[in-house]
């Protein structure tokens, strides 16, 4: 049987009032709940919190990690990281913070084109985080802080590793620097990864190697009272302080040789310029010099904005890195491999000869394409042309070969591309073609490729740019007829804990085959020619030498001479006058070093550039004691 | 004479204003509450604020927003809004469908709906469409619910719930389960279900830690040992406990709280500002407020007693009762009795969306406390 209910109203008032009822009950039963909390927080506790928060509290202090240091191929240091003072600023210590600021700077502390950068930084970090405003302090600026020091408050005196640099500017382009974290990298970073670190990797190794170099910090938990300064734990609280240990970052083995180094570095020492020597039968970087250079010591400790102008507005551009970014026409030096791209096309043959008068013009064309060598150099085969470097034959090989098939080849051995050397900033210069043209000009007859384009790029000028890596490499390819290998400047990573080593295995790059092996050494014996042959462009460079050189020289032209003017480099300014310009390798038998040389307006590549990489040759083939 | 003046004057004023609280349908005595709550809101908040006055401005305007929604939603006749509940469930459901499939993310959870010209929560209206629809179905049937009554109401709760747990956002689902609940506990659900249902809950306890967010397991382990992860979850949850001890019996001021004014105390405008009176106004001031919210409830629920309908009775005291769930978590969790859920302090946390939804809710409660007087007259 089913009951049928229907609506009672006054039972269910009944039954709302009763719930209502008990409702209200349990309302201020948990009412009287929440204040008994309060209650035991505020007057059974108080004590305890009172404690807490207002005589003690537990600062967080970080304990940053020592970062990895760098050493060169033989071991030696050259980034290591020494005890420093610098000084830390805790916001919710300093009061008044713009005011704390503006004493700093009046004390001297701080410069005042500083302030601003300085202020950022504080405010992007927690209020009790103590955040590195200046580093390296000297023995007077610790004094001045001292004396001022109760005027300072929040403002902290800490000993801290702070990286150093003890060849200072020898390598500074390879090695890079340290600096400030600034607003740019903390929107790149991991801001957590960072507390307590006030550097971190701007440039060159320092910073392609950052994740390696870093390490992990650690922290550990202080009492300190209201002025922040640290109190004897107190009983039954320390179990509460916790602490990690930092880890230090991974130690970095170079490839570079810094006493290598700094013989290429006093070779080109006043000029402007690079040298970059490899390893042909690895990829390791053992020079990688740019002049003029700079001290990153001054980066590590805190560059002043002063300082820094004075390095950006130097006309030299110290901080320019010549052998990554700079791009310069290869002139001749690219004419061994022009030659071997004509064999290698059956364009040419080695025995065939050009007679050359000083000059060169394509079919009905007036423009005339000179020779350096106002006279000709006569009747010229392949060996002579590469020997005396004669400009005729290859505006007339390059012609023969085309454009097309010019790019094809210069691509093949890299031109045109970054080399993937393992640090960030690297330009790949241009390797032109029509394709090139038409994309890179707006206007429409611009995108034209005239015939004369090709033909300068039989000597490496015209719109032809290269890097002086790019350029090593190249040469340290030819080195190993067709093997090459990404550039790099890391070569092991070693556990600062453990010790072990990781070595990194040379990457090899697809090699260039050609058809017929003997071309190489068809080439590479007139490279040999140019430093030893009758009438070789650098016979100075090889002089006394117990090893042969094969090289080529080079001059890229800054100032296009006019059709019949003679160029005369007594008459053209400085910053005018041509690059110089040497690639080589050594021993031509068995080759060790393949090297570029490249002197801004040095004039003749013979006379400016070969003897700089003469001097690297000498160092590393005979220790020197040639 | 002169005395006597002035007394009568006084008198016209109160009759007139009580005139004119009726004719808007107004309860006196609930508005104190709210406007005597919310003021002392602002006033913490401008403290809690530190220097951010715009932030300050903004939210007096947002309660003048409040105000303004709760007073027209009191003239709708009651009848008007049983008739509507269902139809606003439906709508709440579809947007919220639509959020799942559609939402913006924001803050790593799927909570807002993009229509052209605002960004709004759905799961807010659901706060009050639950309750109404399970009112309005409750309303057509005998009370005490039968056990095909309670299957049904559940069902109604359940799946908006679910779908407000998914976005994630578990205060809120907290407080939709818990204004559907009321209507069914005010209607009158057998003790004997309740006791089943709490054993249910007692039994599926495993089954939602596994379902849980990794943050959302995190802020229940936190609850249980804070020092476990100072650094983390925890650091809230210490940080406002220091600020509540701390203050003592009469509290170091306002403005004078150093963890809320030196920025120790996270989120101190928002989710954690009661730790901020607890520090700022002792346990005093904490009383005083929890006082105000007893009062509140109160008087809603004793509104509710004089309705003379299942509607418009189970609602009214649905929302009563939800501003005191409202009210427990908050406090609760500040003070480290709960786990860290995020609902804001009713009529005190910055927040518009919330504060708006409360009082329309009141708004809502006087509209059906006056229609009764209608009826009655």
């Amino acid at each position: 049987m089913r009951r049928v209910r229907i609506k009672d109203e006054i039972l269910e008032q009944r039954v709302f009032l009763q719930r209502a009822l008990v409702a209200s009950v349990v309302v201020t039963a948990l009412m009287l709940l929440l204040s008994g909390r309060a209650f035991w927080l505020q007057v059974l506790q108080h004590e305890h919190y009172s404690v807490l928060s207002q005589g003690n509290r537990a600062r967080i202090e970080p304990l940053p990690p020592n970062r990895g240091i760098i050493v060169d191929r033989a071991g030696r240091m050259i980034a290591e990281n020494t005890p420093a003072y610098q000084l830390e600023l805790v916001r919710e210590q300093a009061g008044d913070l713009d005011a704390t600021l503006a004493r700093l700077e009046r004390f001297g502390l701080l410069e005042r084109d500083d302030v601003g950068r300085v202020r950022q930084l504080v405010l992007s970090r927690r209020s009790f985080e103590a955040v590195p405003i200046r580093l390296q302090l000297d023995d007077e600026e610790i004094a001045r802080y001292a004396v001022h020091r109760h005027e300072l408050p929040g403002v902290l005196l800490e000993t801290r590793m702070a990286r150093h640099y003890p060849y200072g500017p020898v390598g500074a382009h390879a090695l890079g620097y340290v600096g400030t974290i600034s607003e740019d990298d903390l929107a790149r970073i991991d801001k957590e990864r960072y507390f307590g670190t006030g550097v971190i990797g701007k440039t060159g190794v320092e910073r392609a190697y950052e994740a390696e170099l870093l390490g992990s910090g650690g922290y550990r938990e202080v009492l300190v009272n209201a002025e922040g300064r640290p109190v004897d734990t107190l009983e039954g609280q320390s179990g509460q302080l916790r602490s990690r240990a930092p880890q230090a970052g991974r130690e970095l083995r170079l490839t570079l040789d810094i006493e290598l180094q700094r013989v290429a570095e006093q070779a080109m020492a006043g000029r402007r310029g690079a040298v970059v020597a490899i390893d042909p039968w690895n990829g390791d970087v053992l020079v990688l010099a740019s002049l003029p250079s700079f001290d990153p010591n001054g980066f590590a400790r805190g560059i002043s904005r002063r300082d820094y102008l004075a390095l950006t507005e130097d006309p030299d551009q110290p901080l320019f890195n010549r052998v990554l970014r700079g791009t310069y026409p290869p002139g001749s030096t690219i004419k061994p491999i022009m030659a071997l791209a004509g064999l290698e096309y059956d364009v040419v043959r080695p025995e065939d000869t050009v007679i050359c008068r000083g000059q060169f013009s394509l079919p009905n064309s007036r423009h005339r394409f000179r020779d350096w060598k106002r006279a000709g150099h006569g009747t010229v085969d392949m060996h002579n042309a590469v020997m005396q470097s004669c400009d005729v034959y290859f505006y007339r090989l390059a012609n023969a070969l085309g454009i097309e098939r010019i790019h094809a080849a210069m691509t093949r051995i890299g031109f045109g591309a970054p080399t993937g050397i393992d640090i960030g900033g690297e330009r790949g210069g241009i390797m032109p073609s029509p394709q090139w043209k038409k994309s890179t000009f707006r206007q429409r007859e611009q995108q034209v490729w005239f015939p004369g384009e090709t033909v300068i790029l039989g000597i490496g000028q015209g719109y032809w740019t290269a890097t002086p890596l790019q350029l090593a490499k190249a040469t340290a390819l030819l080195a190993t007829r067709g093997r090459h290998f990404r550039p790099r400047l890391v070569r092991a990573y070693v556990d600062p804990v453990t010790g072990a080593v990781e070595v990194r295995a040379p990457e090899p790059l697809p090699p260039v085959e050609l058809k017929q092996r003997a071309n190489w050494e068809t080439i590479v014996d007139a490279m040999v020619a140019v430093t030893s042959g009758p009438r070789g462009t650098a016979l100075r460079a090889s002089r006394g030498a117990a090893y042969s050189i094969a090289g080529k020289t080079g001059t890229a032209q800054v100032y296009s001479v006019g059709q019949t003017e003679k160029y005369d480099e007594s008459k053209v300014a400085e910053r005018l006058r041509d690059h110089a310009l040497f690639v080589a390798f050594a021993p031509a038998e068995a080759p060790r070093l393949a090297i570029a040389v490249l002197v801004e307006n040095g004039g003749h590549g013979s006379s400016a550039a070969a003897p700089i990489a003469r001097a690297v040759f000498d160092a590393y083939l005979a220790g020197g004691k040639d | 004479m002169y005395h006597e003046r002035g007394a009568s004057r006084t008198r016209r004023t109160v009759t007139a204003t009580t005139r004119l609280m009726r004719a808007l349908h107004l309860d006196g005595m609930l508005l104190a509450g709210l406007v005597a709550v919310g003021l002392f809101g602002l006033f913490v908040l401008y403290s809690a604020a530190g220097d951010n006055t715009a932030l300050w401005l903004n939210q007096l305007v947002r309660f003048g927003i409040g105000v303004a929604v709760m007073i027209a939603l009191a003239q709708v006749p009651d009848h008007f809004l049983r008739m509507l509940a269902p139809v606003v469930f439906l709508f709440g459901l579809v947007l919220l469908a639509l959020v799942a499939v559609a939402g913006d993310v924001g803050k790593g959870a799927q909570r807002w709906l993009d229509i052209g010209v605002v960004r709004f929560q759905p799961s807010e209206i659901m706060k009050l469409a639950v309750p109404m629809m399970c009112a309005w179905y409750l309303h057509q049937r005998p009370l005490p619910p039968s056990l095909r009554d309670v299957i049904a109401v559940l069902l109604m709760i359940l799946v908006p719930v679910l779908l407000i747990a998914e976005q994630p956002d578990l205060g809120t689902a907290l407080l939709v389960a818990a204004a559907g609940v009321f209507v069914l506990v005010l209607g009158g659900l057998s003790p004997a279900y309740l006791l089943a249902g709490v054993a249910v809950v007692g039994a599926a306890v495993p089954l939602v830690w596994s379902l849980m967010h990794d943050y959302q397991r995190q802020r229940l382990l936190t609850l249980l040992d804070p020092q476990s992860d100072a650094l983390g979850a925890g650091y809230h949850i210490i940080q406002s406990q220091i600020a509540i001890g701390s203050g003592g019996m009469f509290g170091k001021g306002w403005t004078n709280g150093s963890q809320a004014q030196l920025e120790f105390l996270p989120e101190r405008s928002t989710d954690f500002i009661f730790a901020v009176i607890g520090e700022e106004f002792g346990l005093l001031g904490l009383i005083a407020l929890l006082a105000g919210y007893l009062f509140i409830v109160a008087r809603g629920l004793y509104m509710a007693a004089q309705c003379r309908d299942a509607f418009t009775r189970l609602l009214s005291g649905s929302i009563a009762l939800t501003f005191f769930v409202y009210v427990f978590v908050n406090a609760g969790m500040v003070t480290g009795l709960l786990p860290v859920v995020g609902l804001p302090l009713p009529l005190v946390s910055y927040g518009g969306t919330s504060l708006v939804t409360l009082l329309a809710g009141f708004g809502i409660l006087m509209a059906l406390y006056s229609s009764r007087k209608l009826l009655g007259s």
